[in-house]
Formats: C-alpha cells, sequence, structure tokens
C-alpha cells in the first residue's frame, strides 16, 4: 500500500490506463452506459484501478496492479455500518 | 466483510490477497472498523478498505446502482495473470457465502495447477475426482461421474 497524505480534499478513486474498449466507446459513443456494464468479463482482464484505502490504522493508495502474480477476491459491498 | 476478514488466514494459506470497496471514504472504514468490525472479527478488517466515493470503480465493474448511489455486492476472483475467472454479483440484502468462495478458489487453483488439463465438475471440492476433457470424455461424462458427488 503506498503512502496517502491526509488532507482536507476528498480523494477518489479510478480506473487506470486506456481499457481494452476505450477506443471502441469513443467511436460509438452511444451507449456508453451499456459499454460501461459489459466491460468486466470472466476469462477476460481485470481492468487496473487505483483508490484511496485504510489498512491497520493507516491510510494509503492502492492499485489492482500491485497484485499481479497473486490471487486476488475483490468484494464490493454497499456500504459500512449497513447490516448484512 | 466480517466473515471474509474471519476467513482470511485461510485465504491467505492459499496465496489469496483481498480487497474491498464502497462508496464510503476511507475515514468512514477506519471508524466503521474500530467500532463494529473490530468487534465481529478478531482483530477486525485486516486487508485494504477501498473508497470508491465517485463510484468510478464500481461504474466498470458493473456493480454501481446510479438510483441508490451505492455498490451492490459484487465479488471477484482476480487469477495471478489479472484475468477475471468468476464474478457473484447480490443485491444488498443477501450475503454472500465465503465457504463457496473458498470452494471455488480452490477449484480455480487446480484447474491452473493442471495447466487446465483437469476440469472440475459441479460442487466439487479437493480431493474429489476431476474430469479430464477430451475426444475419450465426450458422451463417457455418465460413466466417470456421478451427480451425487456434487452434494
Amino acid at each position: 500500500m503506498k503512502e496517502l497524505k491526509v488532507g482536507c480534499g476528498k480523494p477518489i478513486g479510478s480506473t487506470v490506463g486506456l481499457l481494452a474498449n476505450e477506443k471502441e466507446t469513443k467511436e460509438q459513443d452511444t451507449n456508453k452506459e451499456v459499454v460501461a456494464m459489459t466491460r468486466v468479463r470472466v476469462g477476460k482482464k481485470a481492468p487496473d484501478f487505483e483508490a484511496p484505502a485504510y489498512q491497520d490504522g493507516k491510510f494509503g493508495q492502492v492499485s489492482l496492479s500491485d497484485y499481479l502474480g497473486k490471487w486476488v477476491v475483490l468484494c464490493f459491498y454497499p456500504g459500512d455500518f449497513t447490516f448484512v | 466483510m466480517a466473515a471474509v476478514a474471519a476467513k482470511f488466514k485461510v485465504l491467505q494459506d492459499m496465496g489469496v490477497e483481498v480487497l474491498s470497496v464502497s462508496v464510503d471514504s476511507h475515514f468512514v472504514h477506519k471508524m466503521w472498523q474500530d467500532y463494529e468490525l473490530s468487534k465481529m472479527a478478531d482483530g477486525g478488517v485486516p486487508f485494504p478498505m477501498l473508497s470508491d466515493s465517485s463510484g468510478n470503480i464500481g461504474k466498470v465493474y458493473g456493480v454501481y446502482d446510479e438510483d441508490a448511489g451505492v455498490e451492490m455486492r459484487g465479488r471477484f476472483i482476480i487469477d495471478p495473470d489479472g484475468v477475471v475467472q468468476a464474478i457473484e454479483i447480490l443485491t444488498p440484502p443477501v450475503g454472500r457465502n465465503v465457504n463457496e468462495l473458498i470452494r471455488q478458489i480452490k477449484a480455480f487453483q487446480h484447474v491452473r495447477k493442471t495447466k487446465g488439463e483437469e476440469a472440475t465438475p459441479s460442487g466439487w471440492q479437493p480431493g474429489k475426482p476431476t474430469l479430464k476433457p477430451g475426444p475419450d470424455l465426450v458422451g463417457k461424462v455418465w460413466e466417470e461421474w456421478k451427480v451425487e458427488s456434487a452434494f
């Protein structure tokens, strides 16, 4: 985990690099939402991203590409302090 | 997330890393860890908890709900080459099954170890028979594998 300087601004996560079919999106540019929904597929590369993170009492910056060479479980969930 | 945290040691022993993501800020992640998660799992959540407050990552992964402004329960198994091997997406009220997650990773690791020569049938667990896809197996699965072994 790379160190993250804590400031008052709220850093946001984002994808990294040109996604495989981003060129396609630019050319078609019509139904962006559908393209976004179909970007991640089994058997295809997981899009890289970078985001601020909390771990072991520290704030840092985490990229998916930091984990190449390892198995990764990526878990999205609706929100902190939710019930399930 | 506490359930995944409770099995983190098992996952680590399998060479697996975990990343959790929600739209909450990393500051809120700290509060959740300090006030609740640390009381649910011994030591709390040991893996990085990522903040995707803009939903940018969730949108690309197909789990961001624009209407609610949150991310659905999307779980992705990514192999050492960065390739997505499995996806499970649940609506918020139903939680995941960590045992099934572990079973699937063991199956994907087995397939990778055999360089794809073996496939794991339904409900496979380590030690149970695998199948070797090839011309000789066509029409013969019923001889090699019994449905009961799926359960």
